[in-house]
Protein backbone atom coordinates (compact mmCIF):
# COMPACT_ATOMS: atom_id res chain seq x y z
CA UNK A 1 0.00 0.00 0.00
CA UNK A 2 2.55 2.58 1.04
CA UNK A 3 4.16 1.69 -2.27
CA UNK A 4 1.57 3.16 -4.08
CA UNK A 5 0.55 6.13 -2.38
CA UNK A 6 4.40 6.79 -3.32
CA UNK A 7 3.87 6.52 -6.68
CA UNK A 8 0.55 8.39 -6.41
CA UNK A 9 2.47 11.27 -4.44
CA UNK A 10 4.91 10.94 -7.74
CA UNK A 11 2.65 10.83 -10.65
CA UNK A 12 0.50 13.51 -8.92
CA UNK A 13 3.39 16.01 -8.31
CA UNK A 14 4.61 15.60 -11.41
CA UNK A 15 1.13 16.03 -13.70
CA UNK A 16 0.34 19.43 -11.78
CA UNK A 17 3.65 20.60 -12.14
CA UNK A 18 4.01 20.01 -15.85
CA UNK A 19 0.70 21.29 -15.94
CA UNK A 20 1.62 24.25 -14.39
CA UNK A 21 4.39 24.49 -16.49
CA UNK A 22 2.68 24.64 -19.74
CA UNK A 23 0.45 27.53 -18.93
CA UNK A 24 4.04 29.41 -17.49
CA UNK A 25 6.30 28.15 -19.96
CA UNK A 26 7.53 31.35 -22.83
CA UNK A 27 8.63 28.53 -25.36
CA UNK A 28 5.07 27.17 -27.57
CA UNK A 29 7.06 24.07 -28.18
CA UNK A 30 8.17 23.23 -24.03
CA UNK A 31 4.04 24.30 -23.29
CA UNK A 32 3.17 21.21 -25.26
CA UNK A 33 6.37 19.39 -24.19
CA UNK A 34 4.89 19.43 -20.99
CA UNK A 35 1.31 19.14 -21.75
CA UNK A 36 2.40 15.69 -23.02
CA UNK A 37 4.31 15.00 -19.83
CA UNK A 38 1.15 15.48 -17.51
CA UNK A 39 -0.98 13.01 -20.07
CA UNK A 40 2.00 10.45 -19.08
CA UNK A 41 1.53 11.27 -15.50
CA UNK A 42 -2.28 11.23 -15.98
CA UNK A 43 -1.87 7.93 -17.21
CA UNK A 44 0.22 6.71 -14.43
CA UNK A 45 -2.41 7.79 -12.07
CA UNK A 46 -5.10 5.64 -14.13
CA UNK A 47 -2.79 3.06 -13.83
CA UNK A 48 -2.79 3.13 -9.90
CA UNK A 49 -6.65 2.84 -9.78
CA UNK A 50 -6.30 -0.21 -11.99
CA UNK A 51 -7.69 1.43 -15.41
CA UNK A 52 -5.03 -0.15 -17.54
CA UNK A 53 -7.19 0.27 -20.69
CA UNK A 54 -8.33 3.81 -20.20
CA UNK A 55 -4.42 4.55 -19.62
CA UNK A 56 -3.12 2.94 -22.40
CA UNK A 57 -5.91 4.74 -24.68
CA UNK A 58 -4.68 7.72 -23.14
CA UNK A 59 -1.51 7.26 -24.19
CA UNK A 60 -2.28 5.93 -27.90
CA UNK A 61 -5.00 9.18 -28.11
CA UNK A 62 -4.31 12.07 -26.74
CA UNK A 63 0.01 11.47 -26.82
CA UNK A 64 0.42 9.36 -29.78
CA UNK A 65 -2.20 11.52 -31.65
CA UNK A 66 -3.60 14.69 -30.79
CA UNK A 67 -0.25 16.10 -29.38
CA UNK A 68 1.43 15.02 -31.74
CA UNK A 69 -0.91 17.83 -33.98
CA UNK A 70 -0.81 20.39 -31.50
CA UNK A 71 3.36 20.01 -31.91
CA UNK A 72 2.82 19.85 -35.73
CA UNK A 73 0.95 23.31 -35.43
CA UNK A 74 3.02 25.03 -33.01
CA UNK A 75 6.32 24.44 -34.53
CA UNK A 76 4.85 25.02 -37.77
CA UNK A 77 3.03 28.31 -36.74
CA UNK A 78 5.13 31.47 -36.59
CA UNK A 79 3.43 33.67 -33.58
CA UNK A 80 4.85 36.49 -31.50
CA UNK A 81 4.24 35.74 -28.34
CA UNK A 82 4.97 38.07 -26.64
CA UNK A 83 2.11 40.55 -29.15
CA UNK A 84 0.03 37.38 -27.54
CA UNK A 85 1.19 37.67 -23.89
CA UNK A 86 0.79 41.39 -24.27
CA UNK A 87 -3.16 41.51 -23.44
CA UNK A 88 -2.83 38.77 -20.72
CA UNK A 89 -4.25 41.33 -18.07
CA UNK A 90 -6.92 41.85 -20.11
CA UNK A 91 -8.15 38.25 -20.78
CA UNK A 92 -7.52 37.35 -17.29
CA UNK A 93 -11.19 38.33 -15.67
CA UNK A 94 -12.32 35.57 -18.57
CA UNK A 95 -10.06 32.89 -17.66
CA UNK A 96 -10.56 33.04 -14.14
CA UNK A 97 -14.48 32.91 -14.65
CA UNK A 98 -13.67 29.99 -16.81
CA UNK A 99 -11.75 28.45 -14.37
CA UNK A 100 -14.30 28.95 -11.28
CA UNK A 101 -17.09 27.23 -13.32
CA UNK A 102 -15.15 24.51 -13.86
CA UNK A 103 -14.03 24.04 -10.06
CA UNK A 104 -17.73 24.88 -9.00
CA UNK A 105 -18.37 21.87 -11.23
CA UNK A 106 -15.45 19.71 -9.70
CA UNK A 107 -16.89 20.27 -6.22
CA UNK A 108 -20.51 19.55 -7.27
CA UNK A 109 -19.39 16.47 -8.58
CA UNK A 110 -16.68 15.37 -5.67
CA UNK A 111 -18.98 16.88 -3.05
CA UNK A 112 -22.55 15.23 -4.45
CA UNK A 113 -20.80 11.57 -4.46
CA UNK A 114 -19.56 12.06 -0.21
CA UNK A 115 -22.71 13.74 0.41
CA UNK A 116 -25.32 11.58 -0.73
CA UNK A 117 -23.61 8.52 -1.40
CA UNK A 118 -26.75 7.12 -2.67
CA UNK A 119 -26.35 8.51 -5.93
CA UNK A 120 -23.32 7.63 -6.77
CA UNK A 121 -24.36 4.10 -6.05
CA UNK A 122 -27.34 4.63 -8.78
CA UNK A 123 -25.17 5.85 -11.60
CA UNK A 124 -22.59 3.51 -11.28
CA UNK A 125 -22.92 0.60 -13.47
CA UNK A 126 -22.76 -2.47 -11.64
CA UNK A 127 -19.04 -3.23 -12.30
CA UNK A 128 -18.00 -7.51 -11.90
CA UNK A 129 -15.09 -7.91 -9.79
CA UNK A 130 -11.85 -7.64 -11.35
CA UNK A 131 -11.23 -11.11 -11.05
CA UNK A 132 -14.03 -12.32 -13.04
CA UNK A 133 -13.89 -9.54 -15.74
CA UNK A 134 -11.17 -7.30 -17.15
CA UNK A 135 -11.97 -4.02 -17.33
CA UNK A 136 -11.36 -4.02 -21.27
CA UNK A 137 -14.14 -6.41 -21.12
CA UNK A 138 -16.30 -4.67 -19.33
CA UNK A 139 -15.71 -1.54 -20.74
CA UNK A 140 -16.54 -3.56 -24.19
CA UNK A 141 -19.60 -4.39 -22.59
CA UNK A 142 -21.04 -1.00 -21.71
CA UNK A 143 -20.20 0.94 -25.08
CA UNK A 144 -20.84 -1.93 -27.53
CA UNK A 145 -23.83 -3.49 -25.94
CA UNK A 146 -25.37 -1.87 -23.17
CA UNK A 147 -25.59 1.47 -25.09
CA UNK A 148 -24.04 1.00 -28.69
CA UNK A 149 -27.23 3.25 -30.39
CA UNK A 150 -25.62 6.44 -28.40
CA UNK A 151 -22.05 4.63 -29.43
CA UNK A 152 -23.43 4.84 -33.28
CA UNK A 153 -24.57 8.27 -32.56
CA UNK A 154 -21.28 10.00 -31.13
CA UNK A 155 -19.84 7.82 -34.33
CA UNK A 156 -22.24 9.57 -36.92
CA UNK A 157 -21.61 12.96 -35.28
CA UNK A 158 -17.87 12.57 -35.83
CA UNK A 159 -18.11 11.53 -39.22
CA UNK A 160 -20.49 14.38 -40.15
CA UNK A 161 -17.87 16.53 -38.72
CA UNK A 162 -14.79 14.96 -40.33
CA UNK A 163 -16.81 15.48 -43.80
CA UNK A 164 -17.61 19.43 -42.69
CA UNK A 165 -14.14 19.86 -41.97
CA UNK A 166 -12.74 17.79 -45.23
CA UNK A 167 -15.56 19.97 -47.47
CA UNK A 168 -14.80 23.32 -46.31
CA UNK A 169 -10.76 22.94 -46.54
CA UNK A 170 -11.24 21.17 -50.23
CA UNK A 171 -10.10 22.97 -53.09
CA UNK A 172 -9.84 21.20 -56.71
CA UNK A 173 -7.44 24.07 -58.32
CA UNK A 174 -7.36 24.03 -62.39
CA UNK A 175 -4.61 23.21 -64.11
CA UNK A 176 -3.10 20.41 -62.01
CA UNK A 177 -1.71 17.39 -62.98
CA UNK A 178 -3.15 14.33 -61.12
CA UNK A 179 -1.55 11.01 -60.96
CA UNK A 180 -4.18 7.92 -61.61
CA UNK A 181 -2.27 4.97 -60.53
CA UNK A 182 -4.97 2.42 -61.62
CA UNK A 183 -4.52 4.36 -65.22
CA UNK A 184 -1.09 3.64 -65.38
CA UNK A 185 -0.79 0.73 -64.36
CA UNK A 186 -3.89 -0.59 -66.99
CA UNK A 187 -1.55 0.92 -69.70
CA UNK A 188 -0.08 -1.39 -72.13
CA UNK A 189 2.38 -1.33 -74.92
CA UNK A 190 -0.56 -1.32 -77.33
CA UNK A 191 -1.79 1.67 -75.68
CA UNK A 192 0.96 3.77 -74.93
CA UNK A 193 3.70 3.82 -77.67
CA UNK A 194 3.04 4.24 -81.51
CA UNK A 195 5.31 2.36 -83.71
CA UNK A 196 5.69 5.36 -86.65
CA UNK A 197 7.75 4.64 -89.87
CA UNK A 198 10.00 7.81 -90.83
CA UNK A 199 10.76 8.20 -94.12
CA UNK A 200 14.60 9.36 -94.72
CA UNK A 201 14.82 12.96 -95.18
CA UNK A 202 11.46 14.39 -94.50
CA UNK A 203 11.46 13.37 -90.74
CA UNK A 204 7.69 13.70 -89.17
CA UNK B 1 11.53 -5.30 8.05
CA UNK B 2 11.23 -8.89 7.14
CA UNK B 3 8.09 -8.17 5.37
CA UNK B 4 8.99 -4.90 3.66
CA UNK B 5 12.00 -7.04 2.19
CA UNK B 6 10.10 -9.94 0.84
CA UNK B 7 7.58 -8.13 -0.48
CA UNK B 8 9.15 -5.24 -1.67
CA UNK B 9 12.78 -5.63 -1.77
CA UNK B 10 13.15 -9.18 -3.34
CA UNK B 11 10.39 -8.38 -6.28
CA UNK B 12 12.42 -5.08 -7.21
CA UNK B 13 15.61 -6.67 -7.50
CA UNK B 14 14.37 -9.87 -9.56
CA UNK B 15 12.47 -7.77 -11.78
CA UNK B 16 16.16 -5.08 -12.06
CA UNK B 17 18.28 -8.37 -12.72
CA UNK B 18 15.59 -9.71 -15.61
CA UNK B 19 15.57 -6.11 -16.93
CA UNK B 20 19.23 -5.96 -17.20
CA UNK B 21 19.71 -9.44 -18.75
CA UNK B 22 16.91 -8.52 -21.51
CA UNK B 23 18.75 -5.31 -21.91
CA UNK B 24 21.97 -7.08 -22.70
CA UNK B 25 20.67 -9.86 -24.68
CA UNK B 26 18.85 -7.20 -26.81
CA UNK B 27 21.72 -5.25 -27.29
CA UNK B 28 23.81 -7.71 -28.46
CA UNK B 29 20.94 -9.00 -30.55
CA UNK B 30 21.02 -5.44 -32.42
CA UNK B 31 24.51 -5.56 -32.99
CA UNK B 32 24.25 -8.57 -34.75
CA UNK B 33 20.92 -7.58 -36.99
CA UNK B 34 22.92 -4.29 -37.89
CA UNK B 35 26.19 -6.42 -38.81
CA UNK B 36 23.41 -8.86 -40.90
CA UNK B 37 21.44 -5.48 -42.03
CA UNK B 38 24.48 -4.77 -44.12
CA UNK B 39 26.07 -8.23 -44.99
CA UNK B 40 22.17 -9.06 -46.62
CA UNK B 41 22.35 -5.77 -48.06
CA UNK B 42 26.02 -6.38 -49.40
CA UNK B 43 24.87 -9.97 -50.99
CA UNK B 44 22.22 -8.90 -53.12
CA UNK B 45 24.70 -5.63 -54.21
CA UNK B 46 27.37 -8.25 -54.92
CA UNK B 47 29.63 -7.01 -52.15
CA UNK B 48 31.36 -8.30 -49.44
CA UNK B 49 30.17 -5.89 -46.98
CA UNK B 50 32.02 -5.38 -43.11
CA UNK B 51 34.35 -8.14 -43.05
CA UNK B 52 37.93 -6.53 -41.73
CA UNK B 53 37.07 -6.30 -37.83
CA UNK B 54 37.01 -9.53 -36.50
CA UNK B 55 36.60 -13.36 -38.09
CA UNK B 56 33.95 -12.31 -41.29
CA UNK B 57 33.51 -8.86 -40.06
CA UNK B 58 31.81 -10.06 -36.76
CA UNK B 59 33.09 -7.63 -34.57
CA UNK B 60 32.40 -4.69 -36.99
CA UNK B 61 29.07 -3.41 -34.82
CA UNK B 62 31.57 -3.15 -31.33
CA UNK B 63 33.94 -1.10 -33.28
CA UNK B 64 31.64 0.95 -34.53
CA UNK B 65 30.16 2.05 -31.35
CA UNK B 66 33.47 2.91 -30.18
CA UNK B 67 33.95 5.01 -32.76
CA UNK B 68 30.97 6.96 -31.39
CA UNK B 69 31.52 7.05 -28.42
CA UNK B 70 34.81 8.73 -29.02
CA UNK B 71 33.85 11.13 -31.23
CA UNK B 72 32.96 14.46 -30.25
CA UNK B 73 29.60 15.51 -29.70
CA UNK B 74 28.87 18.49 -31.56
CA UNK B 75 26.29 20.70 -30.93
CA UNK B 76 25.11 23.52 -33.42
CA UNK B 77 25.49 27.01 -31.85
CA UNK B 78 21.74 27.73 -32.99
CA UNK B 79 20.56 24.34 -31.52
CA UNK B 80 18.18 23.96 -28.17
CA UNK B 81 20.32 22.20 -26.91
CA UNK B 82 18.23 20.63 -24.31
CA UNK B 83 15.22 19.03 -26.80
CA UNK B 84 19.00 18.61 -28.83
CA UNK B 85 20.01 15.83 -26.15
CA UNK B 86 16.84 14.49 -25.06
CA UNK B 87 15.31 13.56 -28.43
CA UNK B 88 17.66 10.79 -29.00
CA UNK B 89 17.47 9.97 -24.97
CA UNK B 90 13.59 9.94 -25.84
CA UNK B 91 13.81 7.68 -28.74
CA UNK B 92 15.81 5.08 -27.78
CA UNK B 93 14.11 4.78 -24.32
CA UNK B 94 10.38 3.80 -25.42
CA UNK B 95 11.93 1.60 -28.09
CA UNK B 96 13.75 -0.27 -25.14
CA UNK B 97 10.34 0.08 -22.83
CA UNK B 98 8.49 -1.86 -25.22
CA UNK B 99 10.35 -4.53 -24.66
CA UNK B 100 9.19 -5.12 -20.89
CA UNK B 101 5.94 -6.65 -22.15
CA UNK B 102 7.44 -8.80 -24.91
CA UNK B 103 6.84 -12.32 -24.08
CA UNK B 104 9.91 -14.62 -25.22
CA UNK B 105 8.72 -17.89 -24.29
CA UNK B 106 5.97 -19.03 -22.50
CA UNK B 107 6.05 -16.88 -18.83
CA UNK B 108 9.36 -15.38 -19.83
CA UNK B 109 8.17 -12.15 -20.02
CA UNK B 110 9.37 -9.30 -17.46
CA UNK B 111 5.54 -7.64 -17.18
CA UNK B 112 2.48 -10.12 -18.06
CA UNK B 113 0.37 -7.30 -18.39
CA UNK B 114 -3.60 -7.39 -19.58
CA UNK B 115 -3.49 -4.70 -22.14
CA UNK B 116 -0.30 -6.06 -23.23
CA UNK B 117 -0.49 -5.45 -26.96
CA UNK B 118 -2.40 -2.02 -26.42
CA UNK B 119 0.79 -0.54 -24.19
CA UNK B 120 3.24 -1.84 -27.40
CA UNK B 121 1.25 0.14 -29.62
CA UNK B 122 0.93 3.00 -27.24
CA UNK B 123 4.63 3.27 -26.67
CA UNK B 124 5.46 2.85 -30.23
CA UNK B 125 3.03 5.90 -31.27
CA UNK B 126 5.15 7.66 -29.00
CA UNK B 127 8.48 6.92 -30.55
CA UNK B 128 7.46 9.76 -32.96
CA UNK B 129 8.36 12.14 -30.73
CA UNK B 130 12.38 11.59 -30.41
CA UNK B 131 12.22 12.57 -34.32
CA UNK B 132 10.08 15.51 -34.05
CA UNK B 133 12.01 16.84 -31.36
CA UNK B 134 15.47 16.25 -32.90
CA UNK B 135 14.17 17.97 -36.22
CA UNK B 136 12.94 20.65 -34.68
CA UNK B 137 15.72 21.54 -31.58
CA UNK B 138 18.32 21.27 -34.71
CA UNK B 139 17.04 24.61 -35.82
CA UNK B 140 17.60 23.61 -39.59
CA UNK B 141 16.05 23.86 -42.74
CA UNK B 142 16.81 19.40 -43.99
CA UNK B 143 15.92 18.35 -40.14
CA UNK B 144 12.83 19.61 -39.96
CA UNK B 145 11.41 18.57 -43.02
CA UNK B 146 12.17 15.10 -42.34
CA UNK B 147 10.68 15.28 -38.88
CA UNK B 148 7.66 16.67 -39.98
CA UNK B 149 7.66 13.83 -42.58
CA UNK B 150 8.40 11.33 -40.40
CA UNK B 151 5.64 12.54 -38.22
CA UNK B 152 2.91 12.27 -40.63
CA UNK B 153 3.89 9.29 -42.19
CA UNK B 154 3.93 7.36 -38.85
CA UNK B 155 1.00 8.37 -37.31
CA UNK B 156 -0.55 7.38 -40.79
CA UNK B 157 0.74 3.96 -40.58
CA UNK B 158 0.07 3.46 -37.02
CA UNK B 159 -3.79 4.01 -38.02
CA UNK B 160 -3.86 0.23 -40.29
CA UNK B 161 -1.61 -1.39 -37.92
CA UNK B 162 -4.44 -0.41 -34.95
CA UNK B 163 -6.98 -2.07 -37.32
CA UNK B 164 -4.41 -4.80 -37.98
CA UNK B 165 -4.37 -5.83 -34.26
CA UNK B 166 -7.50 -5.33 -34.17
CA UNK B 167 -8.67 -8.23 -36.14
CA UNK B 168 -6.29 -10.32 -34.53
CA UNK B 169 -7.30 -9.52 -31.11
CA UNK B 170 -11.13 -10.17 -32.44
CA UNK B 171 -9.95 -13.53 -33.80
CA UNK B 172 -7.85 -14.13 -29.95
CA UNK B 173 -10.23 -12.41 -27.46
CA UNK B 174 -7.43 -11.12 -25.58
CA UNK B 175 -4.94 -8.43 -25.15
CA UNK B 176 -2.64 -10.02 -23.47
CA UNK B 177 0.51 -11.21 -25.46
CA UNK B 178 1.59 -14.68 -24.35
CA UNK B 179 -2.55 -14.95 -24.83
CA UNK B 180 -2.04 -14.43 -28.00
CA UNK B 181 0.25 -16.53 -28.85
CA UNK B 182 -1.16 -19.70 -27.30
CA UNK B 183 -4.71 -18.54 -28.93
CA UNK B 184 -2.29 -19.72 -32.19
CA UNK B 185 -2.01 -23.31 -31.09
CA UNK B 186 -5.43 -24.50 -32.52
CA UNK B 187 -6.69 -22.68 -35.77
CA UNK B 188 -7.27 -23.71 -39.26
CA UNK B 189 -4.75 -26.31 -39.38
CA UNK B 190 -6.40 -28.54 -36.82
CA UNK B 191 -9.90 -27.35 -37.91
CA UNK B 192 -9.47 -29.47 -40.85
CA UNK B 193 -8.16 -32.23 -38.92
CA UNK B 194 -4.54 -31.92 -39.21
CA UNK B 195 -2.11 -32.21 -36.06
CA UNK B 196 -0.89 -28.65 -34.63
CA UNK B 197 1.40 -26.86 -37.28
CA UNK B 198 2.70 -23.89 -38.45
CA UNK B 199 -0.96 -23.93 -40.51
CA UNK B 200 -2.49 -23.02 -37.60
CA UNK B 201 -0.80 -19.56 -36.74
CA UNK B 202 -2.59 -16.50 -37.49
CA UNK B 203 -0.55 -15.52 -41.23
CA UNK B 204 -2.27 -18.04 -42.92
CA UNK B 205 -6.08 -17.49 -41.76
CA UNK B 206 -5.89 -13.55 -41.72
CA UNK B 207 -2.96 -13.52 -44.76
CA UNK B 208 -3.93 -9.75 -46.00
CA UNK B 209 -3.72 -8.41 -42.51
CA UNK B 210 -0.17 -10.26 -42.47
CA UNK B 211 0.87 -8.10 -45.18
CA UNK B 212 -0.59 -4.62 -44.61
CA UNK B 213 1.11 -5.25 -41.04
CA UNK B 214 4.40 -6.10 -42.48
CA UNK B 215 4.41 -3.32 -45.03
CA UNK B 216 3.08 -0.79 -42.36
CA UNK B 217 5.95 -1.80 -39.98
CA UNK B 218 8.78 -0.93 -42.94
CA UNK B 219 6.61 1.96 -42.88
CA UNK B 220 6.31 3.07 -39.21
CA UNK B 221 10.21 2.26 -38.13
CA UNK B 222 11.29 4.19 -41.57
CA UNK B 223 12.99 1.68 -43.05
CA UNK B 224 13.14 1.96 -47.14
CA UNK B 225 11.14 2.01 -49.10
CA UNK B 226 9.66 4.39 -46.27
CA UNK B 227 12.54 5.75 -45.23
CA UNK B 228 11.26 9.21 -46.78
CA UNK B 229 12.29 11.06 -43.20
CA UNK B 230 15.90 10.37 -44.13
CA UNK B 231 16.33 10.38 -48.08
CA UNK B 232 19.77 10.82 -48.80
CA UNK B 233 18.98 12.13 -52.08
CA UNK B 234 16.63 14.76 -50.79
CA UNK B 235 17.12 15.56 -47.08
CA UNK B 236 21.09 14.80 -46.59
CA UNK B 237 20.18 12.99 -43.80
CA UNK B 238 16.78 14.07 -42.71
CA UNK B 239 16.08 14.65 -38.93
CA UNK B 240 19.60 13.22 -38.11
CA UNK B 241 21.21 15.94 -40.39
CA UNK B 242 22.70 17.79 -36.84
CA UNK B 243 23.81 14.57 -35.17
CA UNK B 244 27.16 12.91 -34.90
CA UNK B 245 29.06 10.84 -32.65
CA UNK B 246 26.75 9.40 -29.59
CA UNK B 247 23.50 11.09 -29.96
CA UNK B 248 23.53 9.88 -33.44
CA UNK B 249 24.42 6.25 -32.13
CA UNK B 250 21.09 6.43 -29.81
CA UNK B 251 19.30 7.18 -32.79
CA UNK B 252 20.33 3.79 -34.84
CA UNK B 253 19.97 2.22 -31.47
CA UNK B 254 16.70 3.19 -31.15
CA UNK B 255 16.01 2.77 -34.87
CA UNK B 256 16.95 -0.77 -34.85
CA UNK B 257 15.35 -1.56 -31.39
CA UNK B 258 12.41 -0.63 -33.16
CA UNK B 259 12.62 -3.03 -35.81
CA UNK B 260 13.65 -5.80 -33.53
CA UNK B 261 10.32 -4.89 -31.78
CA UNK B 262 8.06 -4.98 -35.20
CA UNK B 263 10.40 -8.36 -35.93
CA UNK B 264 8.90 -9.73 -32.40
CA UNK B 265 5.66 -8.42 -32.60
CA UNK B 266 4.79 -9.62 -36.01
CA UNK B 267 6.24 -12.99 -34.39
CA UNK B 268 3.87 -13.05 -31.86
CA UNK B 269 0.73 -11.73 -33.80
CA UNK B 270 1.12 -13.78 -36.69
CA UNK B 271 4.15 -16.56 -36.47
CA UNK B 272 2.70 -18.17 -33.44
CA UNK B 273 5.62 -16.91 -31.23
CA UNK B 274 7.53 -19.45 -29.38
CA UNK B 275 5.37 -22.24 -30.91
CA UNK B 276 7.27 -25.27 -32.68
CA UNK B 277 6.46 -25.22 -36.68
CA UNK B 278 5.22 -28.69 -36.31
CA UNK B 279 3.57 -30.25 -32.79
CA UNK B 280 6.41 -33.43 -32.88
CA UNK B 281 8.42 -34.48 -30.09
CA UNK B 282 12.34 -33.73 -31.33
CA UNK B 283 10.65 -30.11 -32.15
CA UNK B 284 9.37 -29.77 -29.04
CA UNK B 285 12.12 -30.40 -27.42
CA UNK B 286 13.76 -27.41 -29.07
CA UNK B 287 13.08 -24.30 -26.47
CA UNK B 288 10.59 -21.50 -27.10
CA UNK B 289 13.25 -18.64 -27.75
CA UNK B 290 14.98 -20.51 -30.63
CA UNK B 291 12.16 -20.94 -32.41
CA UNK B 292 10.96 -17.21 -31.31
CA UNK B 293 14.49 -15.78 -31.98
CA UNK B 294 14.25 -18.06 -35.59
CA UNK B 295 11.03 -16.51 -36.35
CA UNK B 296 12.32 -13.42 -35.40
CA UNK B 297 15.56 -13.29 -38.34
CA UNK B 298 13.41 -14.27 -40.55
CA UNK B 299 10.90 -11.44 -40.46
CA UNK B 300 14.18 -9.28 -40.09
CA UNK B 301 15.78 -11.37 -43.45
CA UNK B 302 12.50 -9.71 -44.91
CA UNK B 303 12.99 -6.52 -43.81
CA UNK B 304 16.52 -6.41 -44.88
CA UNK B 305 15.48 -8.02 -48.55
CA UNK B 306 13.17 -5.48 -49.10
CA UNK B 307 15.59 -2.83 -48.20
CA UNK B 308 17.85 -4.24 -50.88
CA UNK B 309 15.70 -4.48 -53.74
CA UNK B 310 12.73 -2.28 -53.39
CA UNK B 311 13.26 1.55 -54.17
CA UNK B 312 12.41 4.20 -52.24
CA UNK B 313 8.75 5.64 -52.93
CA UNK B 314 7.76 9.23 -53.59
CA UNK B 315 5.98 10.63 -50.80
CA UNK B 316 2.23 11.64 -52.06
CA UNK B 317 2.54 7.68 -53.14
CA UNK B 318 3.02 7.10 -49.45
CA UNK B 319 0.52 8.61 -48.10
CA UNK B 320 -1.73 7.11 -50.91
CA UNK B 321 -0.62 3.87 -49.89
CA UNK B 322 -1.22 4.50 -46.12
CA UNK B 323 -5.02 6.31 -46.48
CA UNK B 324 -6.13 4.96 -49.95
CA UNK B 325 -5.23 1.72 -49.78
CA UNK B 326 -4.15 0.17 -46.88
CA UNK B 327 -7.10 2.10 -44.30
CA UNK B 328 -9.85 1.11 -46.43
CA UNK B 329 -8.63 -2.41 -46.42
CA UNK B 330 -7.72 -2.84 -42.91
CA UNK B 331 -11.16 -1.02 -41.93
CA UNK B 332 -12.66 -3.98 -44.41
CA UNK B 333 -11.24 -6.57 -42.80
CA UNK B 334 -11.93 -5.93 -39.46
CA UNK B 335 -16.13 -5.86 -40.60
CA UNK B 336 -15.47 -9.15 -42.54
CA UNK B 337 -13.34 -11.02 -39.64
CA UNK B 338 -15.94 -9.85 -36.74
CA UNK B 339 -18.93 -10.83 -39.20
CA UNK B 340 -17.19 -14.09 -39.66
CA UNK B 341 -16.67 -14.66 -36.05
CA UNK B 342 -20.20 -14.00 -35.38
CA UNK B 343 -21.95 -16.03 -37.59
CA UNK B 344 -19.94 -19.40 -37.72
CA UNK B 345 -19.06 -19.34 -33.63
CA UNK B 346 -15.01 -19.33 -34.38
CA UNK B 347 -14.34 -16.62 -31.98
CA UNK B 348 -14.11 -17.05 -28.20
Amino acid sequence: MGLQALFFYMFAFVAVASAFMVIAARNPVYSVLFLIVTFFNAAGLFLLTGAEFLAMILLVVYVGAVAVLFLFVVMMLDIDFTALRSGIIEHAPVGALVGLVLAAELIIVVGGSTLSPEIASNAAHPIPPIAERTNTAALGDVLYTDYVYFFQIAGLVLLVAMIGAIVLTLRHREGIKRQDISAQVARTPATAVEVVKVKPGQGL
Amino acid sequence: MDAFVSSYVWPAVIMIGQSLLLLVALLLFIAYILLADRKIWAAVQLRRGPNVVGPWGLFQSFADLLKFVFKEPVIPATANKAIFLLAPLVSVTLALATWAVIPLNENWVIANINVGILYVFAISSLEVYGIIMGGWASNSKYPFLGALRSAAQMVSYEVSIGFVIVTVLLTVGSLNLTDIVNAQRDGLGTMIGLPGSFLDWNWLALFPMFVIFFISALAETNRPPFDLPEAESELVAGFMVEYGSTPYMMFMLGEYAAICLMCALTTILFLGGWLPPVDVWFLNWVPGIVWFALKACLVFFMFAMVKAFVPRYRYDQLMRLGWKVFLPLSLAMVIIVAFVLKLTGWGA
